[in-house]
Parts: structure tokens; sequence; C-alpha cells
């Protein structure tokens, strides 16, 4: 188990590698070029001003002149020192950027992740357990429409009916949890409600039909047959066994998560790291992105070999296989 | 039309019994299951319904979904403006019906182009094996590493938006899954004698590919494929949410979205009903994959 899980760590390292130098290629190869935005942000009238002398020593200073695999070479060197480098556009370092803005989205995105995936577990259960009754039928046609509506559509749904219509929260904005833990908790109802619903429908789909092969299986009948309780057969053989596959989809549910700090922190103004990265693209912000495709693709590997950990844990066909 | 389907159906269970077994086209199975499932059938309803919208655009549009009119902006639903105005007077119905157009045309194109890229590059990954497998394995892990909207909004952000970027985009932020799908089904397609027995009667590798391996894997990608519409106008609906998908004055859904969000106070309809028509074309081609996955083969369950 502990080689398997080294191996797999390597192999997670591999990938991330793979997937900054995927990024960092198309970056360079794609059209697009941040020293003019960043020229253009500050005046328009700029860029033409700029002679072309002054534009390769902007090139130069920012390294952006040499061939790609160096300037690859020499970020990965720095992120291995702990340096992510400065931000063109924002004239930030890159570190202290993210250090402000990960925490909120983090904050959001495990209180996210714990609502949808408990709350779609407990409503799989309840549609499987109640099989062709109104409430499996009801809450079986609201998780198939849940798992259709965009986030960002969502989110603008809420704030209408939430915030405009009946004035009980906030409209938009992020304030700190541990300054005003009230106002805080208002805010992010909305935001957590628009991604949470739609990992909801889809983990009680799931949920829902894993319960339903399991009520099938042979020592499901056979407990029935030994005269045991209908609450341990549900929670010590149905859900214990059920629960296997829907582990599995963990690291993807968090996955879904993070594309969903994107929009929601878009439609409500949130400081956050999707909004960094947004805004970021559009700029053409080099650092930025990289930095940031680093650190989400670093928490899906990760949380996805910390999935195969507990599965492994979870399941002994696997851990002793 | 169900007569010419099943003459030309292949019949399998016949064959080889004494008894001959009464006559059961694999299609007429397949409807049966299809459409004996409310659900799925209003999916399927649903599918037809906005394809003909889509077709049909010119003649069920009020008006012409690029006109703008500023003595009519921001108008109330009425019955010469069935949804209302949007900020610079142009119809809400028509730009939806038209928008209907966009979107399926960039949900086809995009999944197509993943399913053959894709369906391709799973297929030699699954038949040659060793390092083949190994780098375009290491390939997909590294896509499906990030947050899928993050690297299609990475893809459509640098090239600069436009419909055939965004095609591009999301084509190639499908290629992943798919390529996985088929590399699994052709793993196990690969186990069967008949595979043996072509390569015994000395075929080329492409030509056991395309014509052994790939028919016997390709019901999973047909639901593939119609899953996969759904999300890739979900995609399409984001992008142009955040401003980096169809370039205005295309109408597109997200794109409508957006724009009215400033007017959701006044005039919330701007910014719901395009957001509807998202939910029905998602849910249809949703539940017209879930009754095909059914139908062609009922083992899929939870798999796909």
């Amino acid at each position: 188990m502990t080689a398997y899980i080294i191996r797999r760590a390597i192999i997670g390292v591999i990938i991330l590698i793979l997937v900054t130098m995927i990024v960092f290629l198309f970056m360079r190869l794609l059209p697009g070029d941040p020293l003019i935005v960043y020229m253009a942000g500050y005046d328009i009238n700029r860029v033409n001003s700029v002679g072309p002398a002054q534009y390769q020593a902007m090139l130069h200073f920012w390294g952006l002149d040499r061939p790609i695999p160096v300037q690859y070479i020499d970020w990965l060197g720095k992120i291995f020192r702990g340096d992510m480098g400065t931000s063109i556009k924002l004239q930030e370092n890159i570190s202290v950027l993210i250090a402000e803005r990960m925490p909120r989205t983090a904050y959001i995105g495990i209180i996210t992740f714990i609502i949808g995936t408990v709350g779609g577990i407990f409503v799989g259960i309840i549609c499987a357990l109640r099989r062709g009754s109104w409430m499996d039928n009801v809450l079986t046609t609201i998780s198939n429409i849940g798992m259709t509506i965009p986030t960002f559509w969502l989110g603008i749904l809420l704030m209408y009916f939430l915030a405009y219509k009946m004035g009980w929260l906030p409209t938009s904005g992020w304030t700190n949890p541990f300054e005003d833990f009230w106002m805080s908790t208002k805010q992010l109802i909305m935001p957590i409600l628009s991604v949470a619903l739609g990992s909801i429908a889809g983990m009680a789909r799931l949920t829902r039909s894993c319960m339903l092969e399991v009520m099938r299986a042979d020592y499901v009948r056979t407990a029935w047959a030994k005269g045991l309780q209908e609450r341990v057969i549900v929670v010590r053989h149905q859900i214990k066994n059920a629960i296997i596959p829907i582990v599995t989809v963990l690291g993807g549910a968090l996955g879904g998560i993070l594309g969903g700090s994107v929009f929601i922190e878009t439609v409500f103004a949130i400081p956050g790291m999707g909004r960094l990265m947004t805004t970021a693209i559009f700029d053409q912000d080099y650092q930025i992105v990289q930095a940031g495709v680093l650190l989400f693709g670093a928490i899906i590997i990760f949380s996805n070999l910390a999935v195969d950990i507990i599965w492994g844990w979870l399941d002994p066909r696997i851990r002793l296989a | 039309m169900a007569d010419d389907i099943e003459k030309t159906a292949k019949n399998s269970d016949a064959i080889g019994t004494a008894v001959a077994p009464p006559r059961h086209s694999e299609w007429r199975r397949i409807s049966r299951v299809f459409f004996g499932r409310k659900l799925y059938a209003i999916g399927f309803a649903i599918c037809v319904l906005l394809i003909l919208v889509a077709i049909f655009a010119p003649w069920i549009a009020t008006h012409d979904p690029l006109k703008t009119d500023l003595r009519h902006k921001l108008e109330q639903p009425s019955w010469t403006h069935l949804l209302g105005t949007d900020s610079v007077g142009r119809d809400t119905f028509s730009r939806i019906v038209y928008g209907t157009r966009t979107s399926l045309l960039i949900g086809f194109t995009a999944v197509f182009a993943s399913a053959i890229i894709g369906t391709l590059m799973g297929l030699a990954a699954a038949y040659f094996g060793g390092w083949v497998f190994a780098i375009i394995m290491r390939f997909t892990d590294a896509l499906m590493a990030l947050p899928g909207i993050i690297l299609v909004l990475l893809i459509a952000g640098l090239a600069g938006g436009g419909i055939p970027v965004v095609i591009f985009a999301l084509g190639f932020g499908g290629i992943a899954g798919m390529c996985r799908m088929m590399c699994g089904q052709a793993l196990s397609v690969k186990q069967n004698d008949y595979v043996l027995a072509g390569r015994a009667i000395g075929m080329s590798d492409w030509r056991m590919m395309l014509t052994q391996i790939f028919p016997n894997a390709f019901p999973p990608l047909m639901v593939g494929i119609t899953m996969g519409i759904g999300g890739v106008v979900l995609g399409e609906a984001g992008l142009s949410f955040l401003g980096i998908g169809v370039m205005p004055p295309t109408p597109s859904w997200g794109g409508m979205v957006n724009n009215g969000q400033s007017y959701l106070l006044t005039n919330p309809i701007l910014s719901l009903a395009p957001g509807v028509a998202i939910m029905l074309l998602v849910f249809g081609f949703n539940m017209l994959g879930d009754g095909v996955r059914d139908a062609v083969d009922p083992k899929l369950r939870g798999v796909l």
C-alpha cells in the first residue's frame, strides 16, 4: 500500500508538471501579448508612443524574449524555490496575491463541498429507500433539473428573488468571516447554494443508482433472510457498499466546485481565486495564469490521490490486490 | 418506417434454434425501452422541438434578432414583443429563437470533433498499448487535472472568442473524456476471439481498429455524444456569460443572461428567459442520453 501511494504521488507530480507545460505552451503559442495589455492599461495613447526599442527592453525585462523551453525551466526552477513570480498587469508578487485570495475560495469551496456531498448522498439514499414513492419522483425530477441549471443563472435567479424581491440577503460582496461572521454568512448563502445545487443533484443521482444496485445484491437478500433489522441492513450492508463508487467521484466533484467558483465569484463580486484567474486570462497575464493552473491542478490531482487512498482503505479488495 | 428498419436489421435470435423465437429486431427492442419511460420520451420530444426551432428560426422569430430599436428599448413583454426588448431594443423572444441555432451549432460540432479525435486516440492507446498507451493516458490525465471550465476558459480567453474559437476550446476540452471512454471499451473488445481471427488473416492495424474494434465499442460512444451535447451547451453559455464566448451581436443565451444582469431589478425576464432555454436544451439532451444508454446497454448505468 505504501509503495502504491508513493508511486501514485510521483505520477501525480509528473502529471502536474505536464499540465503546466501544456498551459505554458498554449499561452506562448496563442495570440495575445501581456505587455500590450499592460501598456494599454495605463494609457491607450501610450501603446503607439512606446517605441520598438522600449518594447524590446520590456520584453527583455520580463524575460519573454528567450526561447520557450528556457522560460519554462526558469519558471519551474523558481517555483521549486517558492517564488511564483510577479504579475505583469498588477505589478504585485503572485504569492501574496494568492495567499490573499485562495483562502476565500477555499472557505466557500469547502462549505459547498460538504453541503453538496452530504446533502446529495442523503437525498440519494432517501430516494433509493423509498423508490417509486412520490418523494422519490419529486426528488429525482428536481435532481435531473438541478444538473441542467447553469451556475451563473441560478446565482442571478437567487439574487433576483432573495435580494431584490424579498430583501432578505445582501446582493453581493465579500466580508471576512473573522471580522463580521453574520454579514459574511448572509453574503455567502446565495453563492454556496448556486454551486451546491448542481453538486447535490449529481451526487443524489449517483447515490440513488448505486444504492439500487446494491439492494439487488445477494448479500442483502441474505441479510433480510437471516432476519436482520431494516436499519442494520441499510446502514451496515447497503450504504457501506454503495459508498465505494461514490467516493471515486469526490475528486471530480471538487473540480466542479472549483470551476463553479469562476462563475459565482463573477456574479457575486467575490474577490477570490476564480475571479483572479478570469481577469488574468482576459489580461493575458501569463504569470498569474500559470500559478493558478499549478494551484488548481495540484488541488485536483492530490485530492484524487486522497480519494484513491480512502478507496483502498474502504475496500479491502483493492488494498490487498 | 418501423417495418423498413425491421427488414434491414439483422435477426440474430432465430439462428440455430430448433423452435424459432418470436422475431425481435434490435431496433424494436431499443425503441421499446427508450419510449417506455415517459422522461426519456419527453427528452426526445424536447430535442426534436429545439432542432425544428433552430431550422425554422426565421419563420418562428417575430423580429430580426439583430435589429436595434432605441425607441422601444427595455420594454416589458407585450403582444408585439413576447418577452420584451433588451437595452438596445432588440426582441428577446427572437434572440432566444436564433440563439437555439448558435447553441446547437456549437454543441454538435464541438462534440463531434472531440468524439472523432478522442476515439482515434482511445483506439490507438488501447490497440497499440505500451508507450503509446502511456503517453496518451498521461496526456488525458493532464487535461483532466484542471476543472473543465478553466481549461476551456484558458483556450478561449487566449485565442480571443468567436464561434470557431469556442468550438475549438470546447472540442479540445471534451477530448480527454471521449478518449478515456473509448480506450476502456476498446481494451475489453480487444479480448474477443474475432480480433485474434482478424490478426490471423493478416489485417492491418488500422483496418483492425476501424472495422473490428470500433464498431463493437460504438454504443457507449453514442451515449457519450448525446450526453456531451448538454455539457458543451452549458460550457458555451458559461463562456458567453463571462464575455469570451460567442461575440455580440450574434445571439447567444449565455451572453443574453450576462447583458440582462444589469437590468435585473426592472426587467428580470431579460436574464431569466434565456436561462430557461439553456436548461430546456440541456435537460432534453441529458434525458435523451440517459434513454439511449438504457436502451443500448443497461450495463453502462453508473459508468457513464
